[in-house]
């Protein structure tokens, strides 16, 4: 007898990893418990507010590492709750990427063609929708037109936000407040209630065991809902298959701390960590210039002063992502938004004679933040990520009530990341300075470092098992009955914002997750339409994974 | 006046330094010596930057004291190999010229400095204050005037205090898309 609770399936975290294999599981007849570390909000907790305990950290957390800063979600529906929503798929070179070992990254079965029928079930599921020009923000109109000045093309981005519901209100890091933004919370995560599927917030993973039957025991505590520093109780619930989606700053985490009771990890749990080779460059543009450079005139007279209308990114241009160009000379520019806070401190001054991030200067450069526009560069980096020994608890020592923590995550960029950030500068450059429409400067790495907002690949999947820890079906290698289907898995930087790429991937491991809850006796099996009971992408799968079918 | 006071008062003005380095602002008063005077308008310490460091969800607070004595031992070894001769009326920090904080502040931020991390975190709570008024709402902190988010321009909200721009278009299409984009409108 034991007095822990039992599941068939444990998730663990509520992001996109989680939400999409938790329904799936569910809907196919398995007991499914999801933990999920952060607080449970929905529609008008969401705030206007950057005030110290509002939804803006409640939801988000920001973990300083040795050299790399993550920021992520940390609330039920993950990443998904904070991010902006943009979700392109990944070019096809990326999937043939050789990295640092000069042999592929990808596990051989996974193409930009094989993945595309599980692209089209998330697309289908949120839903994702090209961009219309016409609901482009001004911040995404500029740097569309400063892009087609300087001769390069630019994209709308597809997005999974509802135009018709949108304020262009940019608080999307807050969480949408009008249920514009497709996030989990309005799909994946309550067609998993109603098929039953439990999410607990507010518990967070320590670490697994195994229990005598072959599963696995899940030891976690419950943090009070204001201050995540203070626990309030704990527990464990034992599974026959747990899921591990916490992200990739937290998944390798619980593994590592896992290995007294486990035993020893893949090498590469914990290891080959990227954040997306991401970059960012703040413009600041000269109205006028604007107006006779570009013609651009908003309907009260004033060229642009816009930078706080929107919704996050809206207009990339995809130039550089020609697969004929070497590797790590790859990279899209993203029009971006961030607001206060972060969005701030690390933007430089141009031709500061005093420091570049501080002082007289950046109080002057401050005065003319409406005439700013952050652009984003995603890149290939060279998966230089290592973390360090685990925290005694979560994923980071939590410095402040909410949000701020200090983590093991050590990040020394190689020559190859940082030749892929120069070029891209440079390209930023060459295309918004030209003909004085702007200065541009970096942001300072010097403060905290690199940051990311797509942390990936610290718990991967690959053909190879010395570099990669999962393998091509996302289950651990060597702890049967363990998958990983959050942002980890994704092998390397896709040069692209990654949520799309990580939902289709977690679509793919389902029915394999499925194959193996049966195995272990769980009654269940694979085929649940969309969230919203659409029926076409599910149709386009079921041949691809009879074997998960059978009842 | 108690020493106990003295002290409070010392460390308030240290910190108040700190942050007006940061982002600096005009002088509350005449004679303000914390706020060194070298800018236009309201700067980090007029935008709250003391509440912020204070409050409880910040995080700061238990290590607010320490700060202010180890910036002042800092700034003493910084005049004494300098040879400036620092004012005793003042703590150490707040004697210091605004160009003397200023290259302080670079050498205690520095990466290669084992403490860098207090010094940037207590930098990052100065701006927070500034740019976000983090220590209350932001639809009061807007109504208040706060110095930090009327200096950036930040736009108020409707009357119930949520944001949403009618106008935020420029309505046309203003690039040519890559040629190779996929039908779902990705990269190909």
């Amino acid at each position: 007898m034991t007095s822990s609770e039992s599941t068939d399936v444990l998730v663990i975290g509520s992001g996109f990893g989680g939400a999409i294999t938790a329904y799936h599981l569910a809907a196919g007849g398995a007991r499914v418990v999801v933990l999920e570390r952060g607080p449970w909000l929905t529609g008008e907790d969401f705030q206007h507010d950057f005030k110290f305990g509002s939804s803006s950290t409640r939801i988000f957390d920001f973990v300083i590492g040795d050299g790399m800063s993550v920021l992520s979600g940390n609330c039920v529906g993950g990443g998904s709750v904070v991010y902006f929503a943009a979700m392109p798929r990944a070019p096809r070179f990326v999937f043939d990427r050789k990295g640092r070992f000069n042999r592929r990254m990808w596990p051989a079965a996974v193409s930009r063609d094989t993945l595309e029928p599980w692209y089209d079930r998330v697309a289908e599921a949120l839903p994702v929708t090209q961009t219309a020009w016409d609901t482009v923000p001004f911040s995404g109109g500029l740097f569309g037109a400063a892009c087609d000045h300087a001769g390069r093309t630019a994209n709308a981005v597809p997005a999974a936000v509802d135009t018709s519901r949108c304020t262009n209100c940019n608080w999307m890091m807050s969480g949408c407040r009008f249920d514009a933004k497709r996030s989990l919370l309005l799909n994946y995560l309550p067609a998993a209630l109603a098929h039953g599927a439990q999410i607990r917030p507010l518990h967070e993973v320590q670490h697994l065991s195994r229990t005598d039957d072959g599963g696995y025991r899940v030891h976690y505590t419950v943090l009070d809902d204001v201050d995540y520093r203070v626990e309030v109780g704990g527990g464990t619930i034992d599974a026959k298959i747990v899921v591990l989606a916490a992200g990739a700053g937290a998944t390798p985490v619980i593994l590592q701390r896992s290995e007294p009771t486990l035993g020893a990890m893949p090498h590469a749990v914990g290891r080959y960590f990227s954040g997306n080779g991401e970059r960012l460059n703040t413009a600041i543009f000269d109205e006028d210039r604007i107006r006779d450079v570009l013609g651009l005139s908003r309907p009260d007279g004033v060229p642009y002063e816009a930078y706080q209308i929107g919704k996050g990114p809206c207009v990339a241009t995809w130039d550089r992502l020609d697969g004929s160009l070497p590797e790590y000379e790859r990279y899209s520019l993203e029009q971006l938004y961030f607001p206060p806070g972060f969005g701030t401190i690390l933007t430089q001054v141009p031709d500061a004679v005093g420091p570049s991030w501080f002082g007289v200067e950046k109080k002057e450069l401050l005065r003319r933040w409406q005439s700013w526009l952050t652009i984003f560069t995603m890149s290939e980096d060279d998966n230089e990520g290592v973390f360090g020994p685990p925290p005694s608890s979560g994923n980071s020592m939590r410095l402040s009530q909410q949000m701020l923590g200090r983590g093991s995550l050590r990040y020394e960029p190689t020559e190859n990341t940082l030749r892929g950030w120069a070029l891209s500068d440079a390209e930023v450059r060459d295309i918004l300075e030209r003909d004085g429409l702007a200065r541009v400067m970096p942001w300072t790495n010097d403060v905290v470092g690199a940051y990311t907002v797509h942390p990936l690949a610290s718990c991967r999947i690959g053909d190879d098992p010395a570099t990669s820890a999962l393998d091509d079906r996302h289950e651990l290698r060597d702890h049967p009955g363990i998958f990983v289907t959050d942002g980890s898995a994704v092998p390397g930087g896709l040069t692209v914002n990654p949520a799309m790429t990580i939902a289709a991937l977690a679509e793919r491991a389902v029915p394999g997750i499925v194959e193996a809850a049966r195995a272990r006796g769980v009654d269940v099996r694979y085929g649940a339409p969309a969230p919203d009971g659409a029926t076409s992408s599910r149709d386009a799968v079921l041949p691809l994974v009879s074997g998960a079918r059978r009842r | 006046m108690p020493r106990e006071i003295e002290t409070e008062q010392a460390r308030t003005m240290s910190l108040e330094a700190y942050a007006d380095t940061i982002l600096p602002g005009e002088r509350r008063w005449p004679g303000d010596r914390a706020v060194a005077g070298v800018s236009r308008g309201g700067g980090a310490v007029a935008s709250g930057a003391l509440e912020v460091l204070r409050s409880a969800e910040g995080g700061m607070a238990p290590a607010l004291d320490m700060l202010a004595d180890g910036l002042n031992e800092h700034a003493r070894a910084y005049a004494a190999e300098s040879g400036i001769e620092l004012d005793a009326d003042v703590p150490p920090f707040v004697s210091l010229h605004y160009p003397d904080r200023v290259l302080l502040v670079q050498r205690l931020t520095d990466r290669a400095n084992p403490e860098c991390d207090a010094w940037i975190s207590l930098a990052m709570f100065c701006t927070i204050a500034f740019d976000a008024g983090s220590h209350t709402s932001t639809v009061e902190a807007l109504a208040a005037g706060h110095v930090g988010l009327t200096t950036m321009g930040f736009r108020a909200p409707d009357s119930d205090g949520l944001w949403r721009f009618d106008t935020y278009s420029y309505g046309r299409q203003l690039a040519r898309p890559h040629p190779d984009t996929t039908p779902s409108g990705s990269p190909s």
